[in-house]
């Protein structure tokens, strides 16, 4: 087990360089003057270009500048904005509203997904599996922004149950909609994940076994059946994590929430690019963390799997 | 290599791939009982599909809605008398008229071009692009494996909203006065680059799956080139999982074209897109939701029509689900 994370931790180091060294090309080979625009209507003083360009090493090729800004990254220094803000503090102050946003909604995707599909998993016709599949289809086919607008037009301004917005801290009662949002396309993916896999195990040998043996139905459902029907329902949400938490910036800009999606747009926009490259940095590595975690994960849940 | 189609009175598409189960010799026994190809078999089970005609028909629709707009109205999208602003919907204009006093309906007509072009050209990019790269690494293995494999998982880890804005933003900052038809292309490059990963994975894992098949070691003991064993015998044996990915793809991107515009790094106005009219109905919602849900109901229709295709697809490909 040992040995088998430690590899997988060092084949996650190159798939880690490449992808941080390929956004901060992308973010910082923009063509154009980086000091443009960046000291109001003059020309910025030649002592703040040449302090900048020093301190993100302007002045020479783009491996070197990689070089020497992953160097201070992982000395704990993000560096600052052009305008001399710490993008530490940033980070400290977006990345909570964001981490809750997506935390709030791989929970409602977990709950609403795995409860329609392991009940549809378990009784495969009637009302409910089709409820259950002709609305996983349109959530399916609702891309978030419509979801996000229709449910604050409806829940907030039509029947005044939410706020349409959410408040600068972000507290967790008025997440619950954006998160619904938010995940409402992997809870579809959840709910049919769930659906096909219970359903095949569901004529598992060992289920027949367990039943045999005159256990209680709840419990042949909930540990023999749920335990190995989850494998990929947790794969699916432990990799959504990182996925949710990079495509919250739809959800964000609707309800108004400070979180990395909002701060990475306008670093791009306003061309701040050490903002936009530390952002993502962090978004890459818990991503692939989470993946990692994840692998780890099926040996818990099934101990037939084994790491040497 | 690849001679006329021998077999299948069906359409074209299947002809090429099922031309495979028979060899040339055997091509005029073929014509007379002719063995089925897996998409030869897949496709009479669509036809009993009632999902498949009702998606089909939608999107024959849209695709005409695409081509020729005119059909459907002789309203000029772009004309707008702002006397009529925000008027409701009415005999006129069925679906009234945005702020600028454009009619919605026409605008709605006009606005399937962008997504259609966009995603089907994605879609074909990313399958050709993924698609390829998984065949090379699945059949060849070794380092080509290991160094395009580890490429693909650089690519995987980037955000798909956030790499595609900074993407989009580094080649089409706004301002830049680049033709429709360009941006239209560095949308369609920015969602290839950054999906490829997940078809070359399906196609790499079936390809694995059917390369030590016994037909693949006859037709190399046989002599074949691997030219020829990737194209006559590989491809398509493994294409299935790959097409079900595809029609559920054109779905998606047409669903991430519309979010990239209404965040304004996709097309923009004066170009007519539902994105682009969803963003635009984004402050006036609470005195005129019709602006929102007349171009938010066609864009999920279409989606729809595309997910229920990949459905059908898949449940006539899948011998395991039924």
């Amino acid at each position: 087990m040992g040995r088998y994370v430690l590899r997988r931790l060092l084949q996650l180091i190159p798939v880690f360089i490449g992808t941080t060294f390929l956004i901060y090309v992308l973010v910082w080979a923009v063509p154009g003057d980086p000091f443009a625009g960046k000291c109001g209507e003059r020309r910025c003083p030649d002592a703040f270009v040449e302090r900048m360009t020093q301190e993100y090493h302007l002045d020479q090729s783009i491996f070197v500048q990689y070089y020497h800004y992953m160097i201070k990254l992982f000395q704990g220094d993000f560096g600052q904005t052009f305008g001399g803000v710490e993008i530490r503090g940033i980070i400290a102050q977006t990345y909570p509203n964001t981490v809750k946003l997506a935390l709030m909604a791989v929970i409602i995707e977990a709950v609403i997904g795995l409860t329609a599909g392991v009940l549809t998993g378990l009784r495969r016709t009637g009302f409910l599996d089709n409820l259950v599949l002709v609305s996983t289809l349109f959530l399916l086919a609702l891309p978030t922004f419509v979801t996000g607008f229709v449910l604050q037009w409806v829940l907030g301004t039509q029947w005044k149950i939410i706020n349409p917005t959410v408040e600068p801290d972000a507290p967790f009662h008025q997440l619950i909609v954006p998160g619904f949002v938010l995940g409402s396309l992997s809870m579809a993916y959840i709910a049919r994940l769930a659906r096909t896999s219970i359903a095949e195990n569901r004529r598992g040998d060992y289920v027949r076994t367990a039943i045999a043996k005159g256990l209680p139905m709840r419990r042949v459902v909930g540990i023999h059946l749920l335990r190995n029907s989850l494998i990929p329902v947790v794969t699916f949400l432990g990799t959504d994590l990182g996925a949710l938490m990079g495509g919250a910036i739809v959800t964000e800009g609707i309800f108004g929430i400070h979180g990395i999606g909002l701060q990475v747009y306008r670093g791009i926009v306003t061309k701040e690019g050490a903002t936009v490259v530390g952002i993502i940095v962090i978004l890459v590595l818990i991503y692939l963390l989470m993946n990692l975690l994840v692998d780890l994960l099926y040996a818990v849940l099934d101990p037939r799997i084994r790491y040497e | 290599m690849s001679e006329p189609a021998i077999t299948s009175t069906v359409t074209a598409a299947p002809a090429d791939v099922s031309t495979v189960v028979g060899t040339e010799e055997q091509a005029g026994a073929a014509q007379r009982d002719k063995p089925r190809g897996l998409l030869g078999d897949a496709w009479r089970d669509l036809r009993r599909n009632p999902l498949f005609w009702i998606s089909a028909t939608f999107i024959t629709l849209f695709l005409v809605m695409a081509a020729f707009p005119g059909l459907f109205t002789s309203v000029d999208p772009t004309h707008g008398e702002l006397e009529r602003s925000r008027n409701g919907p009415s005999a006129d204009a069925w679906f009234g008229y945005d702020v600028l006093g454009r009619d919605v309906y026409a605008r709605v007509i006009y606005g399937a071009r962008a997504s259609i072009i966009v995603s089907v050209l994605a879609t074909i990019g990313t399958i050709l692009l993924g698609g390829g790269i998984g065949v090379l690494t699945g059949y060849l293995g070794g380092w080509v494996d290991a160094l395009l494999s580890r490429i693909a998982d650089i690519f995987f880890g980037l955000p798909f909203v956030l790499g595609a804005i900074v993407i989009l933003f580094s080649f089409n900052p706004p301002g830049s006065s680049r033709s429709v038809f360009a941006i239209e292309m560095l949308v369609v490059l920015a969602l290839v680059v950054l999906v490829w990963p997940v078809s070359m994975r399906i196609m790499r894992s079936s390809v694995l799956a059917a390369k030590n098949a016994d037909y693949i070691l006859a037709a190399r003991a046989m002599g074949a080139s691997t030219r020829r064993i990737i194209f006559r015998h590989l491809i398509p044996n493994t294409l299935a999982p790959l097409l079900v990915y595809a029609t559920i793809l054109i779905g998606s991107y047409i669903a991430a074209e519309a979010t990239l515009s209404f965040l304004g790094v996709g097309l923009r106005s004066p170009v007519v897109s539902w994105g682009i009219m969803i963003a635009e109905s984004n402050n006036y919602i609470r005195v005129s939701p019709q602006l929102l849900f007349f171009p938010a109901g066609f864009l999920v229709v279409a989606v729809l029509s595309f997910v229920l295709l990949g459905e059908a697809v898949r449940e006539a490909l899948d011998p395991k689900l039924r």
